[in-house]
C-alpha cells in the first residue's frame, strides 16, 4: 500500500514539476505576479512528495518487501540495516530518484531562501530548476520505474553487491549526487539570467552559495569514494582514472573554475559570460556523468544499468538542456559586457589563470575518457587510455595550478605588483625549497616525485597562510595575531581550501614516492621484515559474519622489540551474491598507513601476505576534508548571512498582493 | 574502483567453472622473479599494461587469471633478455594496442596527446587577450555609477 502511494507520490510530484516548468516562465514574461508566485509553493509541494515517494522505497527495502522487483534485485533479509537503507540508492532505479529528490530539494531551498531575489529572475530559476526535474522524473517513470511489482514474490532477495555494503559507499553516492545537482541550481540561475538578459554583481553573490555548496559536497563524495577504494579493493589504490571517477572529477574541476570565477563577477562585474558559460558546461558535465554510468558507453565497473534505451534517454536529456543552454548563450552572451577594469597584473587575472588552468585540465580528463570510443569509431583503433596517460597529461596543470595559486591569492584586486607578492612570498619560499633539499637528502636514488611534492605541499599550505598574515596589517606580533583571527570567515575558508589542495597534492606525491610493498609466502609464527616493523602471522581461522563467511588472520606487528599493534586481515565470501572480498587491516598512523592483506593459503604450508607501508596516506583525504571544510567556512561568511538577513526584512516589507 | 568488475568477472569465472577454488589475486609471490632488478622492471611495464578481461585495470593490480598468464609471459620475455621495449611490442603483436594504458603517439593518437597542450595554448591567448582589453579599456565606467544606482542612492540618502 505505502508503494502504491509512493508510485501516486511520484506521479503527482511530476505533474506539479511540469506546472512549475510552464506556469511562472510564462508570469515573468507577461510580468503577472500571480503566475510568478505559482513557482514557490510548487517547488515546496514537489519537494514533499518526492521526499514521500523516496520515503516509502526506502520503507520498502527496510522491511524487505520482495513483492518489489527492485528490493528483490538489490536487498536480503540477512543484511545488516545500515546497507538495507543504503540500498536505496546502491542501484540504477533507486539512485535516480535520490537524483531527482535532491534536484526537489534545491529548488524548495532556493524558494525559502531565495526572497531577496527579482521575482522575475525567481521564477525563472525555479522554473528552469522545475524543467530538469521534469526530465528525470520522465526518465524514471518511463524507463526505470522503482516501484513495479512482482507478479510471485520470492523468498528472499539477491543481495546487494558485497562491495558496496560498506560505509563509505554507503554516504558515497548521496554526497556526489548532492553536488552534482547542485551544479543544477547554479544552471539554472545561468539559464534564468540568460532569460533575464542580466547579470550583475548581485547575482554572482546569488550563484556563489550555491556552487560553493555544490563543489564542498563535490570534495566530499569524491574522497569518500576514493578513501573507500583504498581499504576495500586489497591493495591501497585511490584514484584510477576510471571513466566514472573521471565523471565526477570533470564537475569537480569545473565547478571550482565557477565558484572562482563567481566571485570575479561579484566583486569586479567582469568575466560574466564566461562564468554563466562555466555555470552551463559544470552542469553538463554532471549530466554527462550520469549519461557514462548509465549508457554503457564506456565499460566501467559503475556501470550498473547498461541500457541502450536509458542510455538514449539520458542523451537527449543532455542535447535538451546542455544544448538549449549554449544557444540561448549564443544569442544572449554579447549583451553581457564586462565593467570592471584591470591591470595586467591583478587578482582578476589570477582567477583568470585559475580558470585556464582547470578548465583545460578539465578538458583533458574529458578528451581521454572519451578517446577510446572516438578511436573506434573515426580511425576503427581499439586502444585504452589508462593512469599513465592521465598521469602524465594532467599533472602538469595541477603542478602549475599549484605554483601559481599562493601568488594569485596574494595579488591585490584591480592593480598589483608581481615582484611585491612573490617578496612577500621570501620565506615560504625558502622553506618549502629547505623540505625539498630535506626529502632529497633523506632519500637515496628514489623517483624526484617526492621531494617535489613536498615543495609544492609546502609552498601552497604556508602560502595560504601567509596570505591571512599579510592581511594583519603591521603591528606587533600579538595585535596581528588578534587580528587574523578577526578575519572574515571567507578569507580563513579560502586559506584552509587552499592549504587542503596543498595537503592533498603533498600527501599523492608522498604516497606514491615512499610507499614501500611486500608479498610473501608468511609461515605460522616465523616473523619477516618489512621496512622497519617485524611481523608475525600468528593465525588464521574462520569466522561467521551475518551475510558472510570470513577467513580470518592475525598478524602481530612490532618494531624494534616493541609491540606496534595486532592486525586481523579478512578474506570474506557472500554466499547469496557469490562473490569475494578482501578487508585489508590498516594501522592508521599520523604519518603512514600499514595496510596488510592476507591472500591464499600455499600448497607447501603458509599464506600469501601482502604488506604495504603507505606514507601521509591519511593526508589525502585529510587534505580534501581541509577544502571541505574551507567550503564550508566561506558559506557560513557573514556576507551570505547578512544578505539573507536583508531578504527576510525585504520579504516583511512587500505589502500583500 | 575498477577492480570491482574484475571481481565481478571472477565471481562470474567461479560461478561458471566447477573447479574453480579460490581466486587468485594480484602479483603471487610465485610469480616474483629472483633478480630484484628484473623484477622491479617487470613491476613497472606490468602497471602499463590492461588485463584484458577486466577492462579498466593493470595486470599489476588484477586479480583475473588472465592477468596472471601475462605477468607470468612478461616475465618469461625478460628473463629470456627482452629489453622492455621488445618485451612490450611482443605483448602488443599478440593482443594490439588495446592491451596498453598509456597510447602510443603513433597515428591519429597525435591529437590525444595534443590536445591539451594545444588547448592550454589557446585558453591562454584568450585569456590574455581578455585580461589585456581590460587593462587597456577606459575607466570610464568604473567608478562612475549607473543612472539607475544614482537614483537608488538618491532615495536612500533622502530616507
Amino acid at each position: 500500500m505505502i508503494t502504491e502511494l509512493g508510485h501516486f507520490a511520484l506521479i503527482l510530484a511530476f505533474l506539479i514539476a511540469i506546472a512549475q516548468t510552464v506556469i511562472p516562465l510564462i508570469g515573468a514574461h507577461k510580468r503577472w505576479p500571480g503566475w510568478m508566485s505559482v513557482a514557490e509553493p510548487a517547488a515546496q509541494a514537489q519537494f514533499f512528495f518526492v521526499a514521500f515517494s523516496f520515503g516509502a522505497l526506502m520503507w520498502a527495502f527496510i522491511t524487505s518487501d520482495f513483492s518489489l522487483r527492485l528490493v528483490t534485485l538489490n536487498s536480503h533479509s540477512a543484511k545488516p540495516m545500515l546497507y538495507k537503507i543504503a540500498g536505496t540508492w546502491g542501484n540504477h532505479e533507486g539512485s535516480m530518484l535520490l537524483w531527482v529528490l535532491i534536484v526537489a530539494l534545491f529548488g524548495a531551498t532556493a524558494a525559502v531562501f531565495g526572497g531577496g531575489l527579482p521575482p522575475t529572475l525567481k521564477a525563472r530559476v525555479l522554473s528552469v530548476q522545475a524543467a530538469i526535474g521534469v526530465a528525470f522524473y520522465s526518465f524514471i517513470l518511463f524507463t526505470s520505474n522503482p516501484f513495479l511489482r512482482l507478479a510471485v514474490p520470492p523468498m528472499d532477495g539477491q543481495d546487494l553487491n558485497p562491495l558496496l555494503q560498506d560505509p563509505g559507499l554507503a554516504f558515497h553516492p548521496p554526497f556526489l549526487y548532492l553536488g552534482y545537482v547542485g551544479l543544477s541550481m547554479a544552471f539554472s540561475f545561468a539559464v534564468g539570467a540568460l532569460i533575464e538578459g542580466r547579470v550583475d554583481a548581485a547575482w554572482g553573490r546569488w550563484v556563489r552559495p550555491w556552487t560553493l555548496a555544490a563543489w564542498v559536497f563535490l570534495t566530499i563524495g569524491i574522497a569518500l569514494g576514493s578513501w573507500w577504494a583504498y581499504y576495500e579493493l586489497g591493495w591501497g589504490g585511490f584514484w584510477f582514472w576510471d571513466p566514472v571517477e573521471n565523471a565526477s572529477f570533470m564537475p569537480w574541476l569545473l565547478s571550482a573554475a565557477l565558484l572562482h570565477s563567481a566571485i570575479v563577477v561579484e566583486k569586479r562585474e567582469a568575466l560574466k559570460s564566461w562564468t554563466i558559460l562555466l555555470a552551463i558546461l559544470a552542469f553538463g558535465f554532471s549530466l554527462i556523468g550520469t549519461f557514462i554510468v548509465r549508457s554503457g558507453l564506456l565499460t566501467s565497473v559503475h556501470a550498473f544499468a547498461n541500457d541502450p534505451e536509458r542510455g538514449v534517454f539520458i542523451l537527449i536529456i543532455i542535447a535538451l538542456f546542455t544544448g538549449g543552454a549554449l544557444t540561448l548563450f549564443a544569442t544572449r552572451a554579447q549583451a553581457m559586457e564586462a565593467k570592471g577594469v584591470f591591470g595586467l597584473v591583478s587578482r582578476e587575472t589570477g582567477l583568470v589563470v585559475n580558470n585556464i588552468l582547470l578548465a583545460v585540465s578539465c578538458f583533458v580528463v574529458f578528451f581521454g575518457t572519451l578517446w577510446p570510443v572516438v578511436a573506434e569509431m573515426a580511425f576503427d583503433r581499439k586502444l585504452s587510455v589508462g593512469p599513465p596517460f592521465f598521469n602524465m597529461a594532467f599533472t602538469p596543470f595541477m603542478v602549475g595550478l599549484g605554483i601559481a595559486m599562493p601568488i594569485g591569492a596574494m595579488l591585490p584586486w584591480k592593480r598589483g605588483k608581481l615582484r611585491r607578492a612573490c617578496w612577500q612570498l621570501r620565506y615560504v619560499f625558502a622553506l618549502a625549497v629547505a623540505m625539498m633539499v630535506l626529502a632529497f637528502t633523506l632519500q637515496t636514488g628514489r623517483s624526484a616525485l617526492g621531494p617535489v611534492g613536498l615543495f609544492l605541499g609546502t609552498w601552497m599550505v604556508f602560502g595560504a597562510f601567509a596570505d591571512l598574515w599579510m592581511r594583519s596589517g603591521k603591528s606587533s606580533v600579538t595585535d596581528r595575531l588578534k587580528r587574523i583571527l578577526r578575519l572574515p570567515r571567507a578569507d580563513w575558508g579560502k586559506a584552509v581550501a587552499h592549504s587542503g589542495l596543498g595537503v592533498t597534492i603533498f600527501a599523492i606525491a608522498g604516497l606514491t614516492a615512499w610507499e614501500a610493498e611486500d608479498i610473501r609466502v608468511a609461515q605460522i609464527d616465523e616473523p619477516f621484515e618489512v621496512g622497519a616493523y617485524t611481523m608475525v602471522l600468528r593465525d588464521v581461522g574462520r569466522e561467521r559474519g551475518p551475510n558472510y563467511f570470513a577467513t580470518r588472520a592475525t598478524i602481530d606487528v612490532t618494531r624494534d622489540g616493541k609491540p606496534v599493534t595486532t592486525l586481523y586481515p579478512e578474506k570474506r565470501d557472500y554466499p547469496v551474491a557469490r562473490m569475494p572480498t578482501t578487508e585489508a587491516a590498516i594501522d592508521y598512523k599520523f604519518l603512514r598507513d600499514l595496510y596488510v592483506v592476507i591472500g591464499d593459503p600455499q600448497n607447501n604450508g603458509g599464506w600469501t601476505v601482502r604488506t604495504y607501508i603507505k606514507p601521509l596516506a591519511n593526508w589525502i583525504w585529510g587534505g580534501c576534508l581541509l577544502m571541505a571544510f574551507g567550503g564550508f567556512l566561506s558559506l557560513s561568511d557573514r556576507r551570505f548571512r547578512v544578505a539573507a538577513g536583508a531578504r527576510k526584512s525585504n520579504v516583511q516589507g512587500v505589502p500583500a498582493e | 574502483m575498477k577492480t570491482l568488475f574484475s571481481a565481478l568477472c571472477l565471481s562470474l569465472i567461479i560461478a561458471l567453472s566447477p573447479f574453480a577454488t579460490a581466486p587468485a589475486w594480484a602479483v603471487e609471490p610465485d610469480e616474483i622473479l629472483d633478480d630484484p632488478a628484473l623484477e622491479a622492471r617487470a613491476r613497472d611495464l606490468s602497471k602499463g599494461l590492461r588485463c584484458l578481461v577486466c577492462r579498466n585495470e593493470s595486470i599489476d593490480e588484477s586479480n583475473a587469471d588472465l592477468a596472471r598468464d601475462l605477468r607470468i609471459l612478461l616475465r618469461e620475455r625478460l628473463t629470456a633478455g627482452d629489453t622492455d621495449d621488445e618485451a612490450m611490442d611482443f605483448i602488443v603483436n599478440r593482443f594490439g594496442e588495446f592491451v596498453l594504458l598509456r597510447p602510443t603517439t603513433g597515428g591519429a593518437n597525435w591529437l590525444l596527446w595534443a590536445a591539451g597542450p594545444a588547448m592550454l595554448l589557446i585558453g591562454l591567448i584568450v585569456g590574455g587577450g581578455f585580461v589585456r582589453g581590460r587593462a587597456r579599456a577606459t575607466t570610464k565606467s568604473e567608478d562612475a555609477l549607473s543612472t539607475e544606482e544614482q537614483a537608488r542612492l538618491k532615495a536612500i540618502l533622502e530616507e
